[in-house]
Formats: structure tokens, sequence, C-alpha cells
């Protein structure tokens, strides 16, 4: 399972980078599909359809929304040469990315294996959240009871950002 | 906005009825199997969006249908906040409390409360999404004019 996440996972990171590089915007849009698709096949192989429902269709509305924005707007991409201080910057980057790998290579060796913390925590939810809670599926009786306050932030986050986007799109208030 | 083609226009009229059956599906039966309030609001939302792309719509129409949008969505979390702090009634001290009967598990009315949270929060964020569309067509619709 891991080599398959692992082919999948290339596959986004080629996707994503295709998307930095395309000179059609349009094409970029697509490319980012890649990633989103890629991350629905990782939500499934790894057990959890919850998230894999919401990702897929997510991810078909902001496709389909994007693919509108860029067919009204340019399909040119804006390229600017680049200058030194475009260079300097360039530079600094590959540095500060190789000096983050050389830790992340120190601290790799004394971090637990993939899962085992987070599996340290989930095991009394898993004992006992069906006598608890009642619900045949954890993943309802996690994020509803034993962190209800999760879910009623993210609710509550969601209807901000209606609030900013319908603020943001008003013409007639403006004038 | 105008509606696409007369192919599109009855494969949505086939589909998009199923489409938000599915949705509600996946609401109801979010405390059995997998899904929930988000995964079956957004799926109810994709049928409202999928109408709006194949039929079109003018321009009233997309005001009222925004308005009504808004205020589900707003009353969706105002319920949602009052189920939360319904456990006070029941003679709790603690937010969302699960104070209704459990039932047996694995039955569609079971697991006390959560299903009333799983339909609140599925209209929320169904509204929620819907008016994110409307806002932008509307916005679209008004600069175009």
């Amino acid at each position: 399972m891991e080599l398959a996440l692992s082919v999948i996972v290339g596959f986004m990171i080629i996707g994503a980078l295709y998307a930095i590089h395309a000179k059609d915007i349009l094409s970029a849009v697509i490319a980012c599909g890649i990633v989103g698709y890629g991350l629905v096949i990782c939500f499934l192989l790894l057990k959890a359809p919850d998230l894999a429902i919401v990702q897929i269709v997510v991810e078909t509305i902001t496709l389909i929304i994007m693919v509108a924005v860029v067919l009204d707007s340019s399909r040119e991409e804006a390229f600017s040469k680049p200058d030194t201080r475009g260079y300097i910057s360039a530079g600094l980057t590959i540095i500060l990315v190789l000096a983050l790998l050389y830790f992340f290579r120190m601290a790799a060796g004394s971090l637990d294996t993939f899962g085992t913390s987070t599996l340290r925590m989930a095991g009394p939810y898993i004992e006992g959240a069906t006598e608890k809670t009642g619900s045949a599926n954890l993943v309802t009786g996690v994020i509803f009871d034993f962190r209800g306050y999760d879910t009623l932030g993210e609710a509550t986050v969601l209807v901000t950002a209606v609030l900013g986007v319908i603020t943001i799109l008003r013409i007639k208030g403006k004038k | 906005m105008k509606g696409m083609s007369v192919i599109v226009k009855k494969t949505t009229q086939l589909v998009a009825g199923l489409v938000f059956l599915y949705g509600v599906y996946i609401i109801a039966h979010g405390h059995l199997t997998p899904g929930g309030g988000f995964a079956g609001g957004v799926v109810v939302a994709g049928a409202f969006i999928l109408q709006i792309l194949a039929f079109g719509s003018d321009f009233l129409n997309l005001v009222k249908e925004e308005t009504g949008s808004t205020l589900f969505e707003n009353l969706a979390v105002l319920i949602v906040l009052l189920l939360a702090v319904s456990g006070l009634l029941a003679g709790a001290s603690i937010f969302l409390h699960n104070w209704m009967p459990k039932g047996t598990v694995g039955e569609l009315l079971s697991a006390g409360m959560l299903p009333l949270y799983n339909i609140f929060v599925g209209i929320e964020v169904a509204a929620s999404i819907l008016t994110i569309f409307l806002a932008l067509v509307i916005f679209k619709e008004e600069i175009s004019k």
C-alpha cells in the first residue's frame, strides 16, 4: 500500500509542478485537479471514505468555478523575466530548503513510525465510542460528541467565509 | 446566465434528483455509514449547482435564491447552537451534551442527538456552498451589465 501511495503522491507532485510552469492557465487549473483527485485516492487507500466523499465533491465544484473564471478572464499567464532580486530570492530559497531537509533528516531518526503516536490517542476512542455515543459510525461519534467544539468551530468558519464572500462581491453597496 | 444545450438539460433532469437524494441519504445515515453532515451537504449543494449551470437563470431569480440560501444557512447554524445548549435544559452542565436516549446501535433512530446535528450541519453546509456559488454568479452578471 505504501508503494501505491508513493506512486500517487509522485503523480500529485508532478501535477503541481506542471501547474506552476504551464503557460496556459486553463491547463494549469486542470493540472491542479490532479492534486485534488489524487488526494481522493490517497484517502480511500488510507481507509477514510468520509473525507474522500467531501474531497471529491468539493474538488469538482472548485474545478468548475475555476474553469469558469479562467474562461471569462485571460488564458495567458503574465510572464516577466527574472532580475537579480529574483535570482537572489531563488538562491536563498534553495539554501533554506536544503537546511530544512538536513535538520529533518536528523530529526527523522527519533520519530515514531508512521501513525503510532496518533493511534495511542485513538485507542480509547475506538474502544468506547460505540457504547458512549450509540453511533455505529465512529467518525460521526467522535466529531459530534467527543470533539463537538471542533465541529461547531468548522460550521462557524464556513458561515464567516460566506459572510466575507458576500461582503467582498457586492457592487451595489459600494456606490 | 445562459443555459446549456438540450443534451445537458435532459441529462440534468435525469440525474439531479438522484444526486439530491444521495446527499439526503448520506446526511440521514451519517451515524451509520461513512459520510455525515459535511459530506452530504456538499452533495446536496452540488445538485443545485448542477441545475443552475445546466438550465441557466435570470438575475432576479438568482438574487431571490441567494436571499433564501443565506437565510437557511444562518438559521441552521443557530439551530445547531440551540441544540448544543439544549443539554442545559435536560439538567447536565456541559455544552454539546448528548442527552437524548441512545437506542440500539445500528438503527436509523439511534445515537441520540447525533442525527439532529448531522441534519442541521448538512443544511448549513449545503446552503453555504450554494451561497458562495450564487454570489460569484451574481457578481459576474452585475459586472457584465
